[in-house]
């Protein structure tokens, strides 16, 4: 039954996407916007400084996810589809699974197009490892997408809630997106030592089960009225 | 909470007479000298955020749990209390940082998870006051968060190499300089205890206000 809600939660939200394509797109557009001003603070006579790279694309990554987050709720709040998702017989815990992982579906086909933007416009070797690469985008963008879909769905009834999302979400999520960084810079550098990106892997993973857990038994109570 | 007033306040400021004249009797750090004597300050006020962050975060679980209105008021008054004294520490450190390390900030593993503490408190009262309707709820979920956080933020000096003295510094003070360390943190416990009963009274009494408008309007 569990498992049913959250396949269905997540296929309703794909297949709307699939239909408008609308958070994609734009998401995708504001992505590389990012990428493209982080051009210009970053590089100096044609050469990246440093590791730019690492710390452009999980910021690219973070905005485009406030962006995706704050529409995906956005529509549900249009035709009061989220209250009927709250009035529909199921586990609330489960609708919030669904609609992360409808979240993260769009957060990772975004990182497809963006991590290889990146590493192109700024020589920067992400794929020298792929699995760890992976391992850091994976982590850390769940970790992102857990908290993020928990108060995206809170503040749909709230006043001002663009301005709020990030404004709670980028405080929390901070150590997350520290990790990423710092795992990604380790990547590109000219001698990789795979121990700290593996340590950075794992604290990741030990900020989404906390996160997780958290979400999970916080969602039913908040949203309730 | 009323009763406990007059008593605390007595007290605190018969404490923060005395803990200016034992921090100046203190004996001199042997490196840092004079400068190292807001340590006195600025660790009591740590401490004190500290506290203020799990009385915030446990009793906005209470309140998630149990829809106590009451449990709200003690979150509140606790997580504004966190900014408070967070930013003591906060403008405390970079006075002692500019003499001891040359700079008045630096992007330290400790106190960026400080900093980013405090933010995730000040992003608890921005919701609060701008949230609208159920912005409580909100709040809370961000104090359990911003609890949730604080693990990391200790354990942070501990595992990463980072210039902030480690906590154990506390525990290993000479005997001269542990009884005004400690009479210190007393004499913040003490005011920490006195901001904390007026605010709860504050906030008790601005709820029943809302109450009563409330009745009022339904006539």
């Amino acid at each position: 039954m569990f498992a049913r809600v959250v396949l269905l939660v997540m296929r309703k939200d794909l297949t709307i996407e699939v239909r408008s394509r609308e958070i994609l797109y734009t998401t995708l557009f504001f992505a590389v916007s990012c990428v493209l001003v982080f051009a210009f603070a970053f590089v100096r006579e044609g050469e990246p400084l440093g590791d730019a790279a690492a710390g452009i694309l999980w910021i690219a990554i973070a905005f485009a996810g406030t962006l995706a987050l704050g529409r995906a709720f956005e529509r549900e709040r249009h035709a009061e589809t989220l209250r009927a998702l709250m009035l529909a017989p199921a586990a609330r815990p489960a609708i919030y699974v669904g609609k992360l992982l409808g979240i993260l579906a769009l957060l990772f086909a975004t990182e497809l197009i963006i991590v290889p933007l990146v590493a192109l416009l700024f020589a920067a070797p992400f794929f020298s490892r792929p699995l760890l690469l992976a391992g850091l985008l994976v982590s850390g963008t769940i970790g992102f997408a857990a908290v993020g879909t928990l108060f995206a769905a809170m503040l749909v009834r709230a006043r001002s809630r663009d301005v709020l999302l990030p404004v709670l979400l980028y405080p929390i999520t901070i150590p997350v997106i520290i990790a990423g960084v710092r795992g990604t810079a380790a990547l590109v550098q000219p001698v990789v030592d795979p121990a700290i990106i593996v340590m950075l892997i794992s604290l990741l993973v030990a900020f989404d089960v906390v996160f997780l857990t958290l979400s999970l038994w916080t969602f039913e109570p908040l949203m309730t009225e | 909470m009323r009763k406990f007033f007059a008593p605390l306040l007595v007290l605190a400021i018969l404490l923060m007479v005395v803990a200016p004249v034992l921090i100046a009797e203190a004996p001199y750090e042997a490196t840092m000298g004079l400068i190292q004597k807001i340590f006195y300050f600025h660790v009591p006020s740590a401490m004190m955020m500290m506290l203020s962050v799990f009385i915030c975060g446990i009793w906005s679980i209470i309140f998630l749990l149990k829809k106590r209105p009451a449990a709200d008021h003690v979150a509140v008054t606790a997580g504004e209390l966190a900014v408070v004294f967070g930013l003591f520490v906060l403008v405390t450190g970079p006075l002692w940082a500019r003499i001891a390390w040359g700079v008045w900030w630096t992007w330290d593993v400790r106190l960026t998870s400080y900093f980013l503490l405090w933010m995730i408190f000040v992003g608890y009262l921005l919701v609060r006051k701008y949230g609208g309707p159920g912005s409580d709820k909100l709040s809370a979920a961000m104090a359990i968060f911003g609890m949730a956080n604080v693990p990391f933020v200790y354990v942070s000096v501990d595992i990463w190499r980072t210039m902030h003295p480690k906590t154990t510094v506390v525990t290993t003070l000479g005997e001269g300089m542990a009884i005004p360390f400690w009479f210190c943190v007393f004499a913040f416990l003490v005011v920490y205890s006195l901001v904390f009963v007026s605010r709860l009274r504050l906030e008790e009494q601005r709820a029943r206000v809302e109450q009563l408008f409330l009745e009022a309007s339904d006539i």
